[in-house]
């Protein structure tokens, strides 16, 4: 466990000693911030077409704005999720530094974790963009914090997922390039999915739509934990990080 | 300290390692060498855990490097080809997390980075980032980095390779210095690094070992015939080439005399003699007997370079040799 955060805290640091965070930080605030001008300035219109018209339909700032965005921040997720992931394992392979953690006396479990927590960590750091935004709608308003809470929780789940995808990814090339295509590509993918159940109701569509990462995330925007959602998260989450410290193992046989 | 069994590592097209089996003693400093290619590294990154072999098993520090890897892990400290640094730390930072990696902590890790900071002559640098280092404070860095945690065993990989000739002299004395409390391999392709610095010496040559011995039994077990260097000069001139080598070779227990260079004192030729007759005597008196003066008279110790040659039959190295002409001030 010691060894996990050992490397888990020199990872979060390569992150901020490069310019890679603050990019990342920098590009998601501004395209978030301006998701949250639109989605509240349609709110405010809305709201004052239906005073004029004089109705009394009851308006939601957790249906309205929260749940849209969450939705929104879900996808743009998907395109962030590459940049973070591709150099986990990669960097290290073209660099030599693998030589030193393979060995080190630290299992490859701890290893793999270490760096997989960093990643998720600083997907947190940009999810904590959108609440600085959040943060206004509570200042004025009066949303309720639950479903917002459970909203991130999908978001943490969903990135925990891809990340770990993401990881395994970089552990398959020397390229980092290679690597967050790659990523990228099987993000897009496990969004698109559940396109197919749009047009189609065999049991097959069903299935492929089941395994969108997107799908998945549509309960908890509305906030509303689903055990089924929960489960298909942490399997994922597990299955990519067991994927991962099988390749760093066959490293070992295949150089 | 080390004991290697038949490991054999066969990668999709080519066997990088053949059957190769040696062992090292506790305190021992052993060169590995071997032209490039020869599969060096891939044993190094073996008996470091890094790589499985194919087959064959291997012990380091009374561990087995397959059913127990953690605990060699724990007792190596491995310096690979190029210096596994994180160019984005500082020295002192990138020792810290090495030290953690290894298992220290707490004062005994502060005390340990400032004793390797020391020993290897990094103190100047401790808090410049590794990226702006120059290969030679690299290079000692990474050595810093595998002493780290005291190791029983130190594994260095081309530990002088890309370092100018006042660092490598430097390095040398370190590993030297290393060697005692420490077992050492180091691999190469230089050898006089070998031949300064190492006890024992394994070549291998396209994955199979060739020779394992002292390097001064090496020197000595090549050696079929005692070969000397005479120079010879005369008082009005040079003497007649032909004329001295027909002397020479008259002379009982000489195998055979080759005309070396010729110099403003006199002239070089190498008398090739069987072993074990004494024949220096013989030749002073026969030279100054025929009047010359004899200038010099030295044993030509065979270089761990010709062994190489031999043992690997390869000429490249030779080939690259400069002319013993250019040689002379």
């Amino acid at each position: 466990m010691r060894n996990t955060w050992t490397i888990c805290a020199k990872e979060l640091r390569s992150y901020f000693v490069s310019p890679i965070a603050y990019l990342l930080l920098t590009m998601f605030g501004l395209i978030f911030g301006f998701f949250f001008w639109n989605a509240l300035g349609y709110f405010v219109i809305e709201g004052m077409e239906m005073q004029m018209r004089g109705q009394t339909f009851p308006m939601s700032i957790n249906e309205q704005i929260i749940r849209p965005l969450l939705s929104n921040v879900s996808v743009v997720g998907l395109f962030f999720i590459p940049m973070i992931s591709m150099r986990l394992f990669a960097e290290e392979k073209r660099s030599g530094t693998i030589e030193l953690l393979a060995t080190s006396p630290v299992h490859d479990v701890e290893i793999v974790l270490g760096k997989w927590l960093a990643a998720v960590i600083l997907y947190s750091c940009l999810l904590l963009f959108t609440a600085l935004n959040f943060a206004f709608l509570f200042r004025y308003g009066h949303p309720d914090w639950k479903p917002l809470a459970v909203g991130y929780l999908g978001l943490l789940l969903q990135a925990g997922t891809l990340l770990a995808l993401g990881t395994f990814i970089s552990t398959l090339t020397k390229n980092q390039i290679i690597a967050g295509a790659a990523t990228f590509a099987v993000c897009l993918l496990l969004w698109v999915l559940e396109w197919t159940s749009g047009y189609e109701s065999a049991t097959w569509a069903h299935v492929l739509a089941y395994f969108s990462v997107v799908t998945h995330f549509e309960s908890f925007a509305k906030g509303v934990i689903d055990s089924k959602d929960v489960i298909y998260y942490l399997s994922g989450i597990f299955l990519g990080l067991f994927f991962t410290a099988r390749s760093m193992e066959s490293m070992r046989w295949r150089s | 300290m080390i004991i290697v069994k038949d490991i054999t590592k066969r990668y999709a097209r080519a066997v990088a390692v053949d059957h190769i089996s040696f062992s090292v003693a506790k305190g021992q400093i052993v060169g590995f060498l071997g032209p490039n290619g020869a599969g060096k590294t891939t044993t190094m990154r073996i008996l470091t855990c890094f790589l499985s072999p194919s087959g064959g098993s291997a012990s380091v520090a009374g561990f087995d490097i397959l059913e127990q890897p953690f605990e060699v892990k724990k007792r190596i400290g491995y310096l690979p080809e190029t210096p596994p640094l994180y160019l984005e730390m500082e020295t002192v930072e990138y020792l810290r997390f090495v030290g953690k990696l290894k298992g220290l902590a707490g004062a005994e890790l502060e005390k340990r980075i400032d004793y390797v900071c020391e020993r290897c002559f990094v103190a100047d640098v401790k808090n410049k980032l590794l990226g702006k280092l120059s290969k030679g404070y690299r290079q000692r860095v990474g050595l810093a980095q595998a002493i780290i945690h005291n190791p029983d065993v130190l594994i260095l990989d081309e530990p002088t390779a890309g370092l100018d000739p006042k660092q490598i002299n430097e390095t040398r004395d370190l590993i030297k210095g290393l060697a005692g409390d420490h077992t050492i391999i180091l691999s190469t392709h230089i050898l006089p690094e070998v031949e300064q610095t190492c006890e024992q010496v394994l070549i291998i040559n396209k994955g199979k070992l060739v020779a394992t011995d002292s390097v001064r039994n090496l020197q000595a077990r090549t050696r079929d015939a005692e070969s000397l260097l005479l120079e010879v000069g005369g008082r009005d001139g040079q003497p007649d080439a032909l004329l001295v080598q027909q002397k020479l070779e008259a002379i009982p227990g000489v195998s055979r005399v080759l005309p070396g260079d010729r110099k403003d004192s006199g002239l070089v030729f190498e008398v090739q003699s069987l072993k074990g007759q004494l024949v220096r005597g013989d030749l002073a008196r026969a030279v100054v007997a025929a009047g010359w003066d004899l200038c010099e008279l030295s044993p030509a110790g065979r270089s761990l370079e010709e062994i190489f040659l031999q043992l690997t039959g390869s000429e490249a190295v030779a080939e690259e040799k400069p002319p013993a002409d250019e040689l002379q001030p």
